[in-house]
């Protein structure tokens, strides 16, 4: 087995907003390792970008704090760094990628000056080896004629090319942890096959360790290595991929797979989960898929199913699984 | 669709632990108070014959700068005191919530009206049409107000309609210019593709799909300007080319009062404060409704 | 680029010729200035010979192609009531005027931006709910009674600041801070709602996870893109000054522009008030000009669309 490179142990997020707290993450665990793409899956609203701004100490303020927990970075708890210390890590060791391409560029300046910025901050080159270094980020995203479009506004730049610039930037000082948080949802689907292409080839170079957020089974199956399907602010099961597909254990978790349209299949009928998730303001005491869940038993809605590993690299927490 | 999103709206406004049921109480008063004073400002002006304890155009030249009734010297019969002629300051106050209600209401209405025609027609049809048009705006946005409304105030006479037409004349431009803009964006939104494939015409398509789109800013900056009339109307009456006297409007008896600030400071205080609270609740009605209706438009 | 200035100037001028055009026939409206001139005992000659005079026994056709001919050469004519050319009276009276609005446009723009950025940054915090509290309050209150309160107040009560007068640097304080108490709130207001959208944007977000430092993220990344919306207005206070100070001189007795435009108004002064109108709308022509120059400078995507 290669380094961990990221440990999130018992993450818990909070919103204090008026209405009260709103626990987005709910004590969630997982682990990534060196080269490794680990997936986590849900709906909107499950706590999976806000588990990944957590990472980044990124969370919306005044009201987004993290609560308790660790998380561990190259054996470093992030949550103890002072802001200063936190900042270097930033866009050196741990970087993000966000979900819309068309706002996340400054519009007025450069594509290769917001390049550059991130390469001078963090790598201290004498100024005539900046340019060749946002040329070679360029290249590492398979950028066509990186030379003419350092000099290019965002708005010059078609979507799939802008999601590009922000994946050089992202990784132009070669970060251990790469956060992917639905970089694919906003571009088209065969730009997006590209795309996913992309993190395959730069992984394969760099050995990067990239968690990908995403709400689609789809794109999980074919970019990554491990899944964590989180619902309602906890993570529900984890497994490697393949294992998930073929033997899903948790409720919400098959049908979610179910949901997810194949040409493979002649059942036509698309499954689609009837209800919606809690509050997450006014938990259930119980399992919080219970109300939704068609196999529930009297105990899931009394009290929360344990964590159960059922293989080395699978565990659940359900009733139903013992 | 489900939680998130729903989060990341409440959270973006909220202090960090504010828990509090006192926020969510200040933040329904901000919009109670100024309804209630718009309210009050609505049944003054149509009660005020009833709710006026005195003429406010008789004069009473024994009884000429009198205290309000809470300080030395005042009676219960003048409660805010009188003015420099010897008129109850209440009841011209009264009356003057009259004239200024009126007269925005009247403004508004034309300059909203004249207004959204002209930028829909713009935005829509395009072309030389909209050319022209924004010319127009540009005049209108580029001609001295003031100077305007001094040059009809002595071409027409002071009077209300005057101040009706000086207001209107140019107000009218800037909802041109904003609708023009929604209109622009509408123009090219599905439903109106939708309704042009099925062959609707262009008078059907501004009237039946652009008009209800643009209700929302419209409405909104309808909102605002109450308060902006009003303290146009009260600056033209300050300057002698508003409401002519013995009309009492809010502008002109701040301007009444200022000569006799250091005798009589409530002859231009009690006016100056209603005109400020009126315009204070309009204000906030408007930006309550534009958070309720179409935050995009914060920066209005 | 060239194109889209030179569209916008040939622009500006249909709209000054159509201000033109508005501001002859209103003044005609207002009118007749001899009735203002003449004595009871004037005789129907002399007043005929007063109008040859001043030109205004001609048909409007004429006195209108005069009008454009002469203002288009730079000749504004002479003032009905005090025989003086226009130029001359508004030369004393423009630079009052510019006295009392440049610096209060200075001042005001100093601390919109500076107060409504500190509000956005600092969101919430004290200097925030004072922004706001100001802004609403500045916006509610007419201007020319919170000045007239103020001169209750400080010159007639403490006397710390003369009420009128422009000798010393103390005769300022009051006009100059009436005037800005009209531009401050808006704009603040305007500034700090535009600093919070760019704020809230996704760039500024990415700009966090690149790892650079607060500073570098609201002075390199979000102030620029927040100016964008306020400059259009920052542009047309500007050259509202002229227009904006007639009220602000009225009270302070201040002998610039606007007592000059109100006064001539009343007297039809005809020459005077066209010259008047004139000069404000070429002011706001112009800084709209300016404003979208500058547009295009700081918003790239306008300079090459242009283009």
């Amino acid at each position: 087995m290669s380094n961990v490179v990221l440990q999130v142990e018992d993450l818990h997020t909070s919103f204090f907003t008026r209405m009260g707290e709103v626990k987005a993450v709910d004590g969630v665990s997982f682990l990534i390792r060196e080269g490794e793409t680990f997936g986590i899956v849900g709906e909107s609203g499950c706590g999976k970008s806000v588990t990944g701004l957590s990472i980044m100490r990124l969370l919306p303020e005044p009201g987004g704090q993290i609560v308790g927990g660790k998380i561990i970075l190259e054996g470093k708890n992030l949550l103890e760094l002072s802001k200063k210390a936190m900042r270097a890590y930033r866009g050196k060791i741990v970087s993000m990628i966000l979900q819309d391409p068309m706002s996340s560029l400054n519009p007025v300046y450069q594509v290769g000056d917001q390049i550059a910025e991130s390469v001078r901050l963090h790598q201290g080159l004498p100024e005539n080896m900046v340019e060749p270094e946002v040329i070679s980020a360029l290249r590492l995203l398979r950028i066509p004629a990186p030379e003419v479009r350092i000099k290019e506004y965002p708005f010059q730049l078609s979507g799939g090319m802008r999601q590009r610039v922000v994946g050089s930037i992202a990784m132009s000082c070669k970060p251990r942890l790469l956060i992917a948080d639905e970089p694919t949802t906003a571009l088209d689907s065969t730009i997006q096959a590209q795309y996913i292409a992309l993190f395959e080839d730069i992984q394969a170079k760099t050995n990067v360790a990239i968690m990908f957020i995403t709400h689609d089974f789809g794109v999980i199956s074919r970019i990554c290595d491990r899944v964590g399907v989180m619902y309602a602010g906890k993570i529900v099961e984890t497994a490697p991929t393949r294992e998930i597909f073929k033997a899903p254990k948790h409720p919400y978790t098959v049908a979610l797979i179910h949901s997810v349209p194949r040409l493979d299949q002649k059942d036509e009928r698309l499954f689609s989960i009837e209800g919606q998730p809690p509050s997450l303001m006014n938990l259930p005491p119980g399992c919080r898929f219970c109300p939704r869940c068609t196999v529930a038993l009297d105990v899931c809605k009394e009290q929360q199913p344990p964590e159960v590993k059922i293989s080395d690299n699978h565990s659940v927490s359900c009733w139903r699984v013992k | 669709m489900t939680v998130a999103p729903n989060i990341e709206a409440k959270t973006t406004n909220k202090r960090k632990g504010g828990v509090s049921r006192w926020s969510r109480i200040m933040k329904n008063l901000t919009f109670i108070i100024p309804l209630s004073i718009f309210i009050i400002l609505i049944l003054t002006s149509i009660f005020a014959p009833f709710i006026a304890p005195h003429d406010p155009e008789a004069t009473s030249l024994t009884e000429r700068r009198l205290p309000p009734a809470f300080i030395e010297g005042g009676s219960t019969k003048y409660l805010l005191g009188t003015d420099s002629l010897g008129r109850d300051v209440l009841s011209r106050v009264i009356y003057g919530a009259r004239v200024s209600l009126s007269v925005s209401l009247m403004v508004i209405a034309i300059t909203a009206g004249i207004g959204t025609l002209m930028g829909i027609a713009s935005g829509y049809l395009g072309g030389r049409i909209d050319g022209f048009l924004m010319r127009v705006v540009d005049i209108a946005m580029s001609f001295p107000g003031l100077v305007l409304a001094m040059l009809l105030a002595v071409a027409l006479g002071p009077g209300f309609f005057t101040v009706v037409i000086a207001l209107s004349a140019l107000g009218w431009a800037g909802y041109a210019r904003l609708i023009r803009g929604e209109t622009l964006r509408i123009r090219n939104s599905d439903f109106v593709a939708q309704a042009r494939i099925s062959g609707a015409s262009s008078w059907r398509i501004m009237l039946r799909h652009i008009f209800p789109n643009v209700l929302n800013p419209l409405i909104i900056i309808m909102t605002l300007a109450v308060g902006m009339m009003i303290l146009a109307e009260s600056g033209m009456s300050y300057l002698g080319i508003g409401i002519p006297p013995p009309t009492p409007s809010w502008g002109s008896m701040v301007s009444d009062g200022r000569n006799d600030l250091d005798v009589a400071w409530w002859i231009s205080t009690f006016p100056g404060i209603c005109i400020g609270l009126v315009v204070l609740s309009g204000n906030f009605l408007g930006d309550w409704l534009r958070d309720k209706m179409d935050p995009r438009l914060r920066q209005l | 680029m060239t194109r889209f200035i030179i569209i916008r100037i040939l622009q500006s001028i249909i709209a000054l010729i159509g201000i033109m055009v508005m501001v002859f026939f209103l003044v005609r409206l207002s009118g007749d200035p001899t009735e203002l001139i003449k004595s009871p005992n004037s005789t129907k000659e002399q007043i005929e010979a007063v109008k040859i005079q001043l030109g205004l026994d001609k048909s409007y056709a004429e006195q209108f192609l005069i009008f454009i001919k002469d203002y288009s050469r730079g000749e504004f004519g002479k003032s009905f009531m005090q025989m003086r050319p226009v130029i001359e009276m508004i030369g004393e009276a423009l630079p009052n005027t510019l006295k009392l609005g440049i610096p209060s446009f200075i001042i005001g723009m100093v601390l919109a931006f500076t107060l409504g950025i500190l509000g956005a940054v600092r969101r919430d915090s004290i200097i925030d709910n004072t922004v706001k509290f100001l802004a609403i309050l500045g916006q509610a209150l007419p201007g020319f009674w919170v000045a007239i309160i103020a001169v209750l107040v400080l010159s007639v009560h403490w006397q710390i600041f003369p009420a009128a007068g422009m000798d010393t640097p103390l005769h300022y304080v009051l006009p100059v801070g009436t005037m800005v108490f009209f531009m401050l709130p808006g704009m603040m207001r305007l500034v700090r709602s535009s600093m919070l959208d760019v704020l809230d944007s996704e760039y500024v977000k990415l700009a966090r996870i690149k790892g650079l430092p607060e500073r570098v993220v609201i002075w390199k990344h979000a102030l620029r893109n927040a100016l964008i919306a306020p400059l259009t207005t920052a542009g047309m206070i500007f050259a509202g000054i002229v227009g904006g100070a007639i009220i602000t001189e009225n009270i302070f007795n201040w002998p610039g522009m606007g007592r000059l435009a109100l006064s001539s108004t009343f007297s039809r002064d005809f020459p005077v008030v066209q010259t008047i109108t004139i000069l404000i709308a070429i002011m706001v022509l112009g800084a709209n000009l300016l404003v979208d120059i500058a547009y295009a400078y700081v918003d790239p995507q306008i300079r090459y669309e242009k283009s």
